[in-house]
């Protein structure tokens, strides 16, 4: 919760709310690959990016 | 009524450190390469965390806040900023760098408190001050000034590569700022990169090079060249890089190489090769164009503040050649530039940013500094010195008066031997100050060559500085100022040079060296300059006392003063770093606390002490 509080506050501060979708997208795919690592699933999300 | 503790921070990039501000007072601060014996270490400084509150007897529960020297989220934002205006060119350098964004230091609030969670049950609040605030906060409040110019330079912090602010009283205002990619720390580190020298870790040897090269033609078209191709200077000082040249924005290098090649027609010299005369004379271009772009800042903060005080911080701010220029054209009455002016001063910045900023805690300057002569890191008493000599069934001379070991000491650099000088304090900060030195005779013209090649195992163009009795300073130098940190060059007295013929472009630079330019050869660089340190009574008594025995001895108030350590090894911390140091080198003896270990006393046929392997910096 810290962290979505901190982001949030910078993007409201810097008025940087573009850098919102690239941070999402960054995140979502980090903890994909955090996940996903070691699994089944692993070849196919390597193939698909 | 409990003291009121800030714990400063700096890790994660490089030179990782920790400082403690109790009160408003400097108590403790150290570079944690010290104690991981990993030069430039970069990860959190929990050694360097242990000693300050060991030093203090607190536990972080009676912590009142931490402080990390910068603002995580704005530098991602210049990363990804800078990556989308350089798309779809630096995709690897990208790729590099989000792993350890997504994997810790977006997270780095979360990152400190797991890593502080071992130092006591409380967590404080950690505090964010801006990178170049924390340069300036380390410049400012520490300087013996009620209000000041304050100039922070180096690579880049968050966006700021440069900043001009006015502190008064408590208050530090920001006047002027220039952002990323346009910073004299990347371009130097641009220079030091072509130059064959390592990013972070040998911009002072590029500098130490400079005085090889030789003025005329050449160096002027060479400063043309940078002037007019590489960067578009302004009166003010502000400038823009042509990133044309530079790689650093969107790549994992800092020059785009065949760009350089094809401007200053030569290659990209490789690390450990021969340096030529060209490489030197590049050098001192980009010295002089450094010493240039430095002094206008330096003439702007003048403009925009109108005070008689500069104080300044930022890697830059370690460039003693820069420093003097600005002392030199008397641009401000007074100048005090933060020993620790690298990213490791930042842990103390961001300390005494929380105290004067956060807790709006009144100000009142100490003279000469609040510094305590950068003298804040560890001390081993000589119980802990003993322990260590009879665990190694080393032989050693014990001296109830300190008085008496210096005269034996003086006495023993007189006769040219190289003596380890282990005593209170580590230093804080790059510079050996006379707590971990290794000390010789300035007098004997082949001591810069012995020091060089058999003790520290350095590149042999590499000069040495001096460490002269404040008060005898003007006698060997023309200096003006006190020089406690090392952080200023001047040249040696007129009267003391030797007439040296001018050698032509290339003859060899062992050649060169080993003129005798004056009646203190082994400190004198090529140039005849000298970054001297000037030790007062106050701040090292100890140190004070060895100078005045050599004096009393010899006629000479000046030694040889270099960092106690060999080439690519952090400066010895413990007395066990110091011995181990001394048994792998030849220096003569060893001094520590109240001991004397001469080396030929030493039992070596058992001995497996060997060089520790550091990497070449």
């Amino acid at each position: 919760m810290d962290f979505l509080h901190d982001i949030w506050g910078f993007l409201r501060t810097r008025k940087k709310f573009w850098l919102l979708p690239m941070l999402i997208t960054l995140l979502l795919f980090g903890l994909l690959l955090f996940f996903t690592s070691g699994t089944a699933v692993a070849p196919f999300i390597y193939t698909l990016f | 009524m409990a003291p009121t503790a800030i714990l400063g921070i700096s890790a994660y990039y490089h030179d990782s450190a920790a400082a403690l501000v109790v009160d408003g007072r400097i108590v403790a601060a150290a570079q944690e390469e010290r104690f991981s014996r990993r030069k430039h270490d970069d990860s959190f400084p929990r050694q360097a965390v242990h000693h300050v509150l060991a030093e203090t007897c607190l536990t972080l529960d009676d912590i009142t806040a931490v402080a990390y020297y910068e603002k995580p989220f704005i530098k991602f934002e210049r990363l990804t900023e800078t990556f989308h205006a350089v798309a779809p060119r630096g995709l690897s350098a990208f790729l590099a760098a989000m792993p350890h964004w997504l994997k810790g230091k977006l997270f780095m609030r979360r990152m400190l408190q797991r890593e502080l969670a071992a130092f006591g049950k409380q967590l404080p609040p950690i505090l964010f001050p801006e990178h170049h605030l924390s340069h300036a906060a380390s410049a400012f409040y520490p300087s013996p000034f009620g209000d000041a110019a304050i100039l922070t330079i180096d690579g880049v912090g968050e966006w700021a590569c440069t900043t001009i602010s006015k502190g008064e009283g408590n208050s530090i205002t920001l006047l002027k700022e220039q952002s990323f990619p346009h910073s004299l720390g990347l371009l130097y580190s641009a220079f030091t990169h072509y130059c064959g020298f390592r990013v972070n870790s040998g911009e002072y040897k590029l500098m130490g090079l400079a005085p090889y090269g030789q003025r005329g033609e050449r160096l002027a078209g060479l400063k043309e060249l940078i002037l007019s191709e590489l960067v578009d200077l302004r009166e003010d000082g502000s400038f823009a890089l042509n990133m044309n040249y530079f790689n650093f924005a969107a790549g994992l290098t800092m020059t785009k190489d065949s760009a350089w090649e094809r401007l200053f027609a030569m290659p990209r010299r490789q690390a450990e090769s021969t340096l030529g005369q060209e490489h030197m004379d590049l050098a001192l271009a980009a010295q002089e164009v450094t010493g240039e772009i430095v002094l206008r800042l330096a003439r702007t903060a003048k403009k925009l503040t109108g005070s008689d005080n500069l104080t300044l911080a930022g890697g830059v701010a370690l460039n003693c050649v820069a420093n003097a220029g600005i002392a030199r054209e008397g641009i401000f009455r007074n100048i005090w530039i933060q020993p620790a002016a690298g990213d490791a001063g930042g842990a103390l910045g961001a300390a005494l940013a929380g105290w004067h900023i956060w807790l709006d805690k009144p100000r009142r300057p100490e003279a000469p500094d609040g510094m305590h002569g950068a003298l804040l890191g560890p001390e081993y008493a000589d119980r802990d010195v003993q322990r260590l000599l009879r665990r190694h069934d080393t032989p050693y001379r014990e001296y109830g008066d300190f008085d008496e070991l210096c005269r034996n000491v003086a006495r023993l650099l007189s006769e040219g031997k190289v003596i380890g000088w282990f005593q209170g304090r580590m230093e804080y900060g790059p510079r050996a100050l006379g707590n971990r030195s290794i000390l010789a005779d300035p007098r004997c013209p082949e001591m810069q060559r012995k020091l060089n090649l058999k003790i520290k195992f350095r590149e042999g163009f590499r000069p040495f500085a001096p460490a002269v009795l404040m008060e005898e300073a003007g006698d060997y130098f023309d200096i003006d100022r006190p020089s406690p940190y090392m952080l200023l060059v001047a040249p040696v007295k007129e009267s003391r040079r030797n007439p040296v013929t001018i050698e032509p472009a290339g003859t060899d630079i062992m050649k060169r060296l080993n003129r005798c330019r004056s009646d203190i050869p082994s400190v004198t660089h090529m140039d005849y300059s000298a970054r001297l340190q000037t030790v007062d009574g106050d701040t090292n008594p100890r140190f004070r006392k060895l100078l005045q025995s050599f004096r009393e001895l010899t006629g000479c108030a000046v030694l040889v003063n270099t960092s106690f350590n060999v080439r690519g090894e952090p400066i010895v911390c413990t007395p066990e770093d110091a011995w181990r140091c001394f048994m792998a080198t030849e220096m003569d003896y060893l001094v520590m606390g109240n001991f004397i270990i001469h080396r030929q006393e030493q039992d070596i046929s058992g001995q497996t002490i060997r060089r520790t392997a550091f990497a070449a910096d």
